[in-house]
């Protein structure tokens, strides 16, 4: 047997026997993701069992370096654990933007003191993260960004105020982006500052979307202390690292987004409000929508592979990651816009218990941010035009 | 799917084998002229010589069994130059047809025949102005050993210059391919240039004497399949072509006393355009290795990369049009060829909304 044969049948028996049966079911809705941090309210004992379980092992962050809490695993062997949990079913242990952002820019840009500090905790669940990034003037045009980190000696001080982060009044520290040399050119002078959110200063306000949910805030900053050594990377080289990460952030898209529609095919749902007639759905221009849409995302995964098989032969993706981010989000647009079609007056449900409380409806409008946020569908357009396409400034 | 190294070298020997043989001026030349036999001969030779007319006739049959992934690398290269071959209607569909259905003794006749190209076929499927296989009119019937076809076919690719037809005729409940000599009594055969400066001829079958096959049913799948699956990397290959002389024509073009490559209406045009030839091209290609691996979902994906390729390729040539303005709209300039082949291209063997409604059969809705 080979070392990931064996690998694979020790992780299905650990799986098997560590993994409880509550956590192989597949999610209800969001509110069933384990966000994990200090303020976190276990829904039941098994998902905080699970997470425990999974922490111990490294495998909350498999590929993370052991000594920073993580598994180590290879990509194989992740890949492997990957396989054997969508085997089982098994939910995802914890995940908030600790993992997705801020741990990929430590192990990439961190010092050695600040990975120490914090990635351990991020692997247990311990610490929740969010992400300042956007400012009411500062959107898809990020790098004008506006927050200042004054450098009073022994710490800075932050003045400010960000918008769009994701739940800010839920997590307990932010990565942010912050301006440390006012006097620079427009992507010279800011930095990626960490720092607690129960620090004096710090306050959050919800927003509510069209949705009628608030998983963005609106996040000041007055007089906030930071310390001197909470800057990952050089001091004013901020956007390197963020610009890193935008990248990540649009790598990641590509698989099936998270929600109601996951794993479900449209044609049987359809099938359920409208109809069948000789074996076909009855209202043909919607059979025909939904194949077009199927199609269209079967060539969206193939290129998918394509891009990914590319940048594993060391070709990189770079300003590729800008056409899987647009076409990524709008099909994602037009599968709840089919899915609304085919729902009818259900799907326009806003409170009731059969749908779950609005929930179509609700995820129909929250789709309508991907294309917005993480970079407009307009600025990824611009960024292909002129980084693969090459075409001229005006 | 990636490339191994026999597919690549395959890839880069006929990528210049095209545009060096078979360059959209050769479609222009062969036009102008009314050839009589309406392919560019040279470069058939010149494929023959490569093996490429034997790349899905099996070595024992003395081709090079290379697969459809090999087929489409050629056929991509054909999209991109607009290259005037029997390729796809001989060296894709009959020797499919063949390799697939054929009796031993029809195989040993025509395979070999095809991978040294001294012979060309014809697929005559479509009995109207639509492809629909799954409703066939043309009619079989017992006669002696063989058969005797009667009905009307369009859209039979080389049927004027083809030593072998091979037409899809209903027997009873089913539905297959028999063999039909050309010069047989009661086969007419009328030759029309279509729009894309391609032959493709009305086929008439008046009581004709026709050859079943061993198993003609699956010859036709086959053969549909394989089709299919390399006119997607044809139209994926043009509409790359489309799209980079478009790209090229925003870089050079200037009005208003700049680069008209500087628009931003016109980047975000060719940034959508670049998105949508890649993801043709990716699909077709992943569709292709599956026909080759025999992957269950094969059908399925080849009737997606079909429907996407033909509606991409029909895209790109418009929009190539349209961005090259009025220059775009003269004979004078080769863009409107490419326009024209991916009407001609997209409709054959079933247009996209033939293979998307057969995609939702196939996914039960």
């Amino acid at each position: 047997m080979s070392d990931l044969e064996q690998f694979r049948a020790e992780t299905r028996a650990w799986l098997e026997a560590n993994c409880p049966e509550e956590m192989r079911q597949p999610l209800k809705s969001q509110a069933d993701h384990c966000w994990g941090g200090r303020k976190w309210q276990f829904q039941s004992d098994a998902q905080k069992v699970w997470m425990e379980r999974m922490a111990d092992k490294g495998w909350t962050a498999p590929q993370w370096p052991k000594e920073y809490g993580g598994g180590g695993l290879s990509p194989e062997e992740a890949e492997v654990l990957a396989e054997e949990m969508k085997r089982i079913n098994a939910r995802t242990p914890v995940s908030n933007f600790g993992f997705w952002m801020l741990g990929p820019a430590l192990l990439k840009f961190g010092s050695e003191e600040l990975k120490r500090q914090h990635l351990p905790p991020i692997c247990r669940g311990e610490i929740r993260w969010c992400q300042g990034y956007s400012e009411p003037n500062a959107g898809s045009d990020l790098a004008s960004l506006q927050t200042r980190a004054e450098d009073k000696g022994d710490h800075f001080l932050v003045n400010g105020q960000k918008i769009w982060t994701s739940y800010a009044d839920k997590a307990d520290w932010i990565f942010c982006l912050v301006r440390t040399d006012p006097n620079a050119s427009k992507h010279n002078g800011i930095s990626f500052a960490l720092f607690d959110m129960e620090s004096e200063g710090v306050s959050t306000r919800p927003i509510e979307l069209i949705s009628g949910e608030s998983p963005f805030c609106e996040t000041f900053f007055d007089d906030v202390k930071v310390g001197k050594d909470q800057i990952v990377g050089e001091l004013n080289r901020g956007w390197d690292v963020a610009k890193y990460l935008l990248t990540h952030e649009r790598n990641n898209i590509g698989g099936e987004p998270p929600g109601f529609l996951k794993g479900r095919a449209l044609g049987p749902l359809a099938a359920e409000h409208v109809g069948t007639e000789h074996g076909k759905l009855a209202d043909g221009a919607l059979r025909a929508d939904i194949a077009r849409l199927e199609i269209d995302q079967m060539a969206f995964q193939a290129l998918v592979g394509k891009i990914r098989e590319e940048a594993e032969a060391g070709q990189g993706v770079g300003a590729q990651s800008a056409v899987l981010k647009y076409y990524g989000t709008e099909l994602n647009k037009r599968r709840y816009e089919v899915m609304m079609d085919a729902l009818g007056a259900e799907g326009l449900e806003w409170e009731s218990e059969r749908t779950m409380g609005g929930l179509y409806a609700r995820e129909w409008l929250r789709s309508k941010g991907n294309s917005i946020e993480g970079g407009t569908s307009e600025v990824m357009l611009g960024i292909v035009s002129k980084r693969l396409l090459g075409l001229p400034d005006a | 799917m990636k490339l191994n190294d026999e597919q690549q070298m395959l890839q880069d020997s006929v990528a210049r084998l095209m545009a060096d043989k078979g360059p959209v001026s050769h479609l222009r030349e062969l036009r102008d002229r009314n050839d009589e036999k309406g392919y560019d001969e040279p470069l058939w030779h010149a494929m023959v010589e490569s093996g490429l007319t034997g790349i899905l006739v099996p070595e024992e049959h003395g081709g090079i069994g290379f697969g459809l992934v090999g087929a489409g690398l050629v056929a991509r290269e054909i999209g991109r130059n607009l290259s005037v071959t029997p390729f796809l209607s001989t060296a894709v569909l009959g020797a499919t047809a063949l390799a697939t259905g054929g009796s031993v003794k029809q195989q040993q006749k025509w395979l070999p025949a095809i991978a040294e190209g001294s012979v060309i076929t014809a697929l005559a499927v479509d009995d109207g102005a639509k492809h629909r296989p799954e409703a066939i009119k043309t009619e079989a019937k017992a006669a002696g050993d063989g058969v005797t076809l009667n009905g009307g076919k369009l859209l039979v690719l080389d049927a004027h210059v083809a030593d072998l037809l091979l037409v899809a005729a209903r027997q009873g409940e089913s539905t297959a391919l028999f063999l039909v000599d050309p010069k047989a009594e009661g086969v007419t055969i009328e030759r029309n240039r279509m729009v894309d400066d391609r032959n493709a001829a009305r086929v008439t079958l008046d009581n004709v004497a026709a050859e079943p096959m061993a198993d003609g049913a699956a010859a036709l799948a086959a053969a549909l399949r394989a089709g299919r699956a390399v006119l997607a990397a044809e139209l994926s290959g043009l509409a790359r072509e489309a799209f980079e002389r478009t790209l090229q024509y925003l870089k050079e073009r200037k009005q208003f006393g700049r680069l008209i490559g500087t628009f931003q209406a016109l980047q975000h045009r060719a940034a959508l355009l670049m998105g949508e030839v890649s993801m043709s091209d990716a699909l077709a290609m992943q569709a292709l290795d599956a026909c080759d691996r025999n992957a269950d979902d094969a059908e399925v994906q080849v009737l997606a990369a079909k429907a996407k390729a033909a509606r991409v390729a029909l895209l790109a040539g418009q929009e190539a049009v349209q961005m090259h303005g009025g220059i775009g709209m003269t004979d004078e300039f080769d863009i409107g060829f490419f326009l024209k082949r991916a009407r001609a291209g997209g409709e054959t063997l079933g247009d996209a909304n033939y293979c998307a409604d057969r995609f939702a059969v196939l996914r039960d809705y």
